[in-house]
């Protein structure tokens, strides 16, 4: 019953990213349509250089698409202005980069209360949300910690807890695993399990096929395409590019 | 030798490869060199003009003053004088013309050529009969030529020529040769002086007959002779076995004692307006020299950091860490050299223009080339500069690991607990602008020096430009040469101003570099490029306000203390800004920087985020 189904978080139609121009022409991302449900966790993988990060980084207004249009819970978002985006980015959508990308002078705390501190919340409650993450995932004895004394699944929960802080609808994750060894990889499914149970949205770009085994669909990219659907069946929202679903 | 040409043809095709940061490098070499060059350049500039007057008109060695013509026909015979001329009467007098007036010394000479100290005459002819010759320098002052008419002690005379002479300096630090006494420059207020002294007087030739004419009584004269010596560089010995008291330049007395001139001390004289640029020019060359480190270390350490693959691929094909250290010092001291080159020359070109109209002398000012003493010098500046901007870094890249330096790893940020504890507090420009600061103090610490060492100079500037604008003191200077240090503190001021604009921009955009990655992450998190330009701007901004209360105090007021130490003037005749000149001063430096790093950090705020990420 399509009809009775919810809006989908996280709508692309067409996406499509070009560089270049002539002979020189490079396209990454080649008319991609996707639709992420609410509470959905959606895989996507494929080899490196066909266009997954890139997808990632149009689906959350890190990067403007050539054409096609991405929508946020039902409003556009691929024609706003810089300011709507970065407001976009600070309360809708958050990511989780395969280097981590903490700041290597801040406490992990102080990674993690970074958003909410730029969306405008008190110091105070922006403190206390970090801890409350830190302690959710595991990481309350090492709220205190610089990244450096960190080990790599630690950064990368840590990141994770940066992405949950200001309550995002989606959050994007681009090889969240590629720079871990098995046992943290193993550690950070086990935290997208636990994300994806508590109703968070999720779209992760990965090569691990063991992420993309947990994931509610999976899709293949190939040449900046999406070129089928491989995971587990969950909810007909997702289409193949140029397919009708 | 291949090893050389190597460490060159590197540097050179990574010069080639970095052409806007080089020419900065070289843009703020060549602003302290030029105004080294100046400083050096316009002393031996100035002399110039004296010395060719000393040849041409056979200018004496020593300059011999007394009450009696006795004294000195004594001297006429002592070993090591080779030839005199004089004894010649001198009378204190008053000069009008034109409208105006002054104290003259009007000397008595014969209408034939003498045998030392030949004025020679640039309009007209030599004295006659009722006719007088006016030191070219005084001539101008009084705006009268030949053929005008003046009055001496109420005597018409007609104006015969106006003349040159070496044997003393042009007016108004004319040498004092009357039994009266001279005062030159502003007399500090309270100072009860002698009515009969003469204030800034002028020289004036008439026949020795004119002179007794005007003359109330014989006593009233005094005299004057001219000596040429064996040994000219040892004048002032000559001046110490000879001379009575007071033989350095003070009128003999009536009593028949004999004071000394000697040619060294007239030079001096004459050149007292350079020495003074010199000291501003000099002055302003520490300045720029600090400021150019200042601007360097910023340029350097930003550019080592995104050179660091570079290293890495350098020492991936085998080369030592040696090599590497000489290829990226070879970077900056090349630029050094030819901006160094450069300096000398638009110095050497541009120091007649801030010497002194020389009417009094013979001759152009900075007609001479630099020595090789002033070449030697400017480039050892400018190897200098580069080199202490350059050495660490340079050591730094050098020694880093091949692997990180491959993988283009940058230098950790410092962290500062409390400032981030406290910015957190803050609103979120602030609050980046804080973090983004504290995350390289080094480099903060180098804006604060810079902007403290940029408001130092505009403070002495200030204090300057008020002295010369006719406050207590500035009759010191005439209105020629007012003008001439105005020119001097105007070039001070152009090249202070462009080389701190330099600096700060450099410093943003080092700024901005360094943090691309924290930027672009911040702005990933949400901030919006309007609040990280903000920030990064704000980042140049806070160290900014800091330097430039530096900058006032303690900074300006100990630069001007050093100067007026230096110069041995009165810093108490000089008056020192007010609060609120100073508050304008600061608030204005902020308002520029603000403005200067605007433009790089907004291009810095919108770079595409995927591209850094």
């Amino acid at each position: 019953m399509s009809l009775a189904a919810p809006p989908p978080v996280l709508s692309a139609r067409g996406q499509r990213k070009e560089y270049g121009t002539g002979e020189g022409l490079v396209r990454a991302v080649d008319g991609v349509d996707l639709d992420v449900g609410a509470g959905e966790t959606v895989a996507i993988t494929g080899p490196s250089g066909c266009g997954k990060s890139t997808l990632l980084h149009l689906l959350g207004g890190l990067d403007r698409p050539s054409g096609g249009e991405v929508r946020l819970n039902g409003r556009r978002i691929d024609d706003l202005g810089e300011k709507a985006l970065a407001r976009v980015r600070r309360t809708e959508v958050a990511y989780v980069f395969q280097s981590f990308h903490l700041l290597e002078e801040l406490t992990a705390v102080e990674n993690v209360e970074l958003p909410a501190l730029l969306a405008g919340r008190s110091p105070r409650s922006a403190r206390r949300r970090a801890l409350d993450l830190l302690d959710r995932l595991g990481l309350a004895g090492r709220a205190r910690h610089l990244p450096s004394a960190l080990s790599g699944g630690q950064r990368q929960r840590v990141a994770v807890a940066r992405a949950l802080s200001n309550e995002p609808l989606a959050v994007l994750a681009d090889e969240p695993t590629g720079n871990l060894d098995s046992a943290a990889t193993a550690d950070v499914l086990r935290l997208f399990a636990e994300l994806r149970d508590a109703g968070q949205t999720l779209v992760i770009v990965t090569h691990d096929p063991r992420v993309a085994a947990a994931a509610d669909r999976a899709f293949s990219m190939r040449d900046g395409v999406l070129a089928g659907e491989s995971g587990p069946a969950g909810p007909a929202c997702g289409r193949l590019a140029g397919a009708e679903g | 030798m291949g090893r050389v040409l190597l460490v060159i043809r590197l540097a050179l095709r990574d010069l080639r490869r970095r052409r806007a940061e080089t020419a900065l490098l070289m843009l703020t070499i060549v602003a302290a060199t030029t105004t080294l060059t100046l400083g050096l350049v316009l002393r031996d500039a100035a002399a110039e003009p004296y010395q060719s007057t000393r040849a041409a008109t056979r200018g004496p060695d020593v300059v011999a003053v007394s009450g009696r013509p006795a004294g000195l026909e004594r001297l006429a015979g002592v070993s090591g004088v080779t030839g005199h001329s004089g004894p010649y009467p001198v009378l204190a007098g008053r000069v009008e013309a034109s409208g105006r007036a002054a104290d003259v010394q009007i000397q008595g000479r014969d209408a034939t050529i003498a045998a030392v100290d030949q004025p020679r005459v640039r309009h007209g002819r030599w004295i006659g009969e009722g006719g007088v010759v006016l030191e070219a320098a005084f001539a101008a002052w009084l705006k009268v030529g030949a053929g005008d008419t003046v009055s001496l002690n109420g005597r018409p005379f007609t104006v015969a020529g106006v003349a040159v002479t070496a044997a003393s300096p042009p007016h108004p630090r004319a040498s004092c040769v009357v039994a009266a006494g001279c005062v030159h420059g502003a007399v500090p207020a309270g100072r009860d002086l002698p009515a009969t002294l003469l204030r800034d007087p002028g020289l004036a030739w008439l026949t020795r007959a004119d002179v007794r004419a005007l003359a109330p009584d014989p006593g009233s004269l005094s005299y004057v002779m001219n000596l040429k010596l064996a040994h000219p560089d040892q004048a002032q010995a000559f001046a110490d076995r000879h001379g009575g008291p007071g033989s350095h330049g003070g009128p003999g007395g009536a009593d028949g004692a004999v004071s000394l001139q000697t040619w060294q001390g007239i030079l001096a004289d004459a050149t007292e307006l350079a020495r003074d640029s010199q000291i501003l020019l000099m002055t302003g060359a520490w300045l720029l020299g600090l400021l150019a480190v200042a601007g360097l270390s910023v340029l350097v350490g930003g550019r080592l950091a995104d050179q660091s693959r570079r290293i890495g691929l350098l020492k991936a094909v085998g080369a030592t860490p040696g090599l590497v250290a000489a290829v990226l010092l070879a970077g900056y001291l090349l630029p050094a050299v030819v901006a160094s080159a450069a300096g000398l020359v638009i110095g050497t070109l541009t120091a007649p223009l801030l010497t002194e109209p020389s009417a009094g002398l013979v001759g152009a000012a900075g007609a001479a080339p630099p020595g090789w003493s002033t070449v030697a010098l400017v480039t050892a500046a400018a190897l200098g500069v580069a080199a202490v901007a350059a050495t660490v870094p340079a050591v730094r890249g050098a020694r880093s690991s091949t692997v990180s330096a491959l993988a283009d790893a940058p230098r950790p940020p410092r962290r500062t607990g409390g400032l981030i504890a406290f910015s957190a507090r803050l609103p979120v420009p602030l609050l980046l602008a804080l973090r983004l600061a504290a995350r390289r103090p080094g480099r903060a610490v180098l804006g604060v020096a810079g902007v403290a060492v940029t408001v130092s100079g505009l403070y002495v500037l200030l204090v300057l430009h008020a002295f010369l604008d006719g406050r207590p003191g500035a009759e010191a200077y005439t209105a020629a040469q007012a003008g001439v240090l105005r020119h001097v503190l105007l070039v001070w001021t152009v090249i202070l101003l462009c080389l701190a604009a330099v600096n700060a921009l450099v410093l943003t955009w080092a700024m901005v570099l360094d943090n691309r990655h924290a930027s672009a992450l911040a702005r990933a998190l949400g901030a919006t490029p309007r609040e990280m330009t903000l920030a990064l701007a704000a980042a140049q901004v806070l160290p900014a306000l800091a330097g430039a209360v530096l900058g006032v105090f303690p900074g300006g007021w100990a630069l001007f203390t050093a100067i007026t130490v230096v110069t041995g003037g009165d810093g108490g005749s000089a008056p020192l800004p007010g609060p609120g000149r100073l508050l304008v001063l600061v608030g204005a430096t902020v308002l520029a920087v603000a403005a200067l790093t605007t433009v790089p950090a907004g291009l810095g705020a919108r770079r595409p985020l995927t591209t850094t990420l």
